[in-house]
């Protein structure tokens, strides 16, 4: 069977050996991952779930009596927030990544764009809110409003909606695009009717990486002077807001241990929101991936 | 679409062993190589080049209407990026410059101001490898008339386009269907459909055969056959007996340069040139 005379030496078993061993070393790294995502959930459950009722979703927050205390105008706000966010980065990270992948030519003004882009990703989220501050809070006098946090979320988020949109447009494999051109078809007819659909579950993929992201961030909301403590809903955009981990950070903050499990309890709605979108953006690519067919 | 059995005026041209011998024959074709023909397309010394590189170098060619042109030679002889010239795709490939006049109808395709994307509709082009949109076949066929603001019934066009390209019996029943569920054959010949539902002047065929079987290439083969009829073909093939056996006229080209163009039956029978004699008989390429 296996011949070691000869010019080959094959070592087959220590071969085998070998790659069963960074198997092993993968697999352990994953499940890693996965058991501490697990640990964190249980706890959380364990910790917020008997808290959580209509109550909890209905009522404001108190500081006085952690029972009677909600997430009223930390969800609202969460949901005013992420709607602008999304309204405001999702158009124009989409239209950024078109321009740049499929009408910039490849110079080096482009590339510098393209390099600032990659670099924005990866800037803290407590600079944007320096910059949101400046900017949109002072400058725009838009005040502490939950238009001010949504524009600054926005920014945020918008340098990962643009990467992962120019990936997947860069995807869609050029024939499509020869065989449109081909028929008479102009740049726009060709992008609009064929190389945006097919790229489709790809942006979304970015936008649902940005939006989780969004409605996590802490940080920059404080930064624009954003508060912990609200007793009303935003009536509209220029009203004050907090958010869901704004209120979580503050309920944290509190010494009794009742404000602990409330926090553990609005982690649970945070989850909440956060899944049901993601569910619909997994959904909407799932439908769009079954029928590319390249 | 076999109902019409055309008499193939180049079938007494055969395989590769029978070109060695160039045997005495009657010149059919005597009249038509007199008779000057309107060229549809007049290429006058075109240059096209990719960054310094010429892939194509002063070439002139005419095109003569309703006729097959095939363009054949070995493998980066620029045969293609000629083809790709004649609709202005190449300015497509990053760094490719044209110089040179290329005459469509009387009008410098390469002159100022010229508009590609209206070309693009009166010449179409079918590629190598088929590559349908990923859509629904009757969106595949009913795209390029829409866009173009096709005025009439667009049901009617896609099945008139589609009995013409020689797959109506095939699809009629699943017109609806991802134009992925056709095999390669099927969805060359839905390119083709796609092409020529804009009923465009000219088409030009890149290797339109080279992915497919024997059985599809065959079926491609006498559906050009047929659309020479009706439209001016320009068809580039690396396969010399696709070249005898479909085309009127046959171009052969090497390293760039246009060596030699006449009716394909004196290319395959008495090329007047030694490069084209070396080519047909096999001796490289």
């Amino acid at each position: 069977m296996t011949q070691t005379t000869g010019a080959f030496e094959p070592r087959l078993a220590r071969r085998k050996r070998v790659g069963r061993l960074f198997m092993a070393g993968f697999a352990v790294m994953s499940f890693v991952g996965i058991g501490f995502l697990a640990v964190l959930i249980v706890r959380i459950l364990w910790e917020g779930l008997p808290w959580i009722s209509a109550k909890f979703i209905v009522n404001f927050p108190s500081v006085l009596s952690p029972a009677d205390a909600g997430v009223r105008s930390a969800l609202f706000g969460t949901v005013w927030l992420i709607v602008i966010t999304g309204l405001v980065s999702v158009p124009m990270g989409v239209a950024a990544a078109i321009y740049l992948e499929e009408y910039a030519s490849n110079n080096r003004i482009t590339r510098l764009i393209q390099l600032s882009i990659a670099n924005l990703a990866g800037v803290p989220s407590v600079v944007y809110g320096i910059l949101g501050l400046a900017v949109f809070v002072r400058w725009l006098s838009c005040g502490r409003s939950v238009l001010a946090g949504g524009l600054t979320v926005a920014l945020l988020v918008l340098p990962v909606i643009i990467i992962a949109s120019r990936e997947a447009l860069g995807a869609v494999p050029n024939s499509f695009r020869h065989a449109a051109y081909a028929l008479g078809a102009t740049r726009w007819q060709t992008i609009r009717s064929h190389v945006l659909p097919a790229a489709v579950p790809g942006i979304l993929t970015g936008v649902i990486l940005a939006l989780s992201r969004a409605i996590g961030e802490a940080a920059p909301l404080l930064m624009l002077g954003a508060l912990t403590y609200v007793t009303f809903v935003p009536e509209g955009p220029l009203d004050e807001f907090t958010v869901l981990p704004l209120q979580i950070y503050q309920w944290v903050d509190q010494p009794q241990a009742e404000f602990h499990h409330l926090a553990a309890a609005g982690i649970i709605v945070l989850l909440g929101v956060l899944l049901p979108m993601n569910g619909v953006a997994i959904a909407v690519r799932a439908w769009h991936q079954r029928r590319k067919a390249w | 679409m076999v109902d019409v059995m055309e008499p193939q005026p180049l079938a007494t041209v055969e395989g590769p062993p029978t070109l060695l011998i160039p045997r005495p024959r009657p010149r059919r074709r005597e009249e038509s190589a007199k008779e000057p023909v309107e060229p549809v397309i007049s290429v006058q010394g075109l240059t096209i080049r990719y960054g310094s590189f010429a892939a194509v170098r002063d070439v002139s060619l005419d095109i003569p209407p309703r006729q097959v042109s095939a363009i054949i030679g070995p493998s980066g002889c620029g045969k293609s990026t000629l083809l790709r010239a004649m609709n202005r795709m190449n300015e497509f490939v990053p760094a490719a410059s044209a110089s040179g006049k290329l005459i469509y109808r009387g009008r410098d395709v390469y002159g100022a101001g010229f508009d590609p994307v209206d070309l693009r509709r009166q010449i179409g082009m079918v590629f190598q490898k088929p590559n349908p949109f990923p859509k629904s076949i009757f969106k595949n066929v009913a795209w390029g008339p829409i866009i173009n603001g096709y005025r009439g019934n667009i049901e009617e066009l896609v099945e008139r386009t589609l009995i013409q390209a020689a797959l109506w019996d095939e699809v009629k029943d699943k017109l609806q269907e991802s134009a992925y569920a056709l095999s390669g054959g099927q969805q060359q010949r839905l390119c083709i459909a796609r092409a020529i539902a804009l009923n465009p002047d000219v088409l030009l065929m890149d290797e339109p055969c080279s992915a497919l079987d024997p059985i599809a290439t065959s079926r491609i083969e006498d559906l050009i056959d047929e659309l020479k009829t009706k439209y001016t073909v320009v068809l580039v093939t690396h396969n010399m007996q696709q070249a005898a056996r479909v085309s009127d006229r046959t171009a052969f080209m090497y390293l760039g340069e246009l060596i030699e163009v006449d009716d394909t039956q004196v290319i395959f029978t008495k090329p007047g040139n030694r490069k084209t004699q070396d080519y047909i008989t096999g001796r490289f390429g």
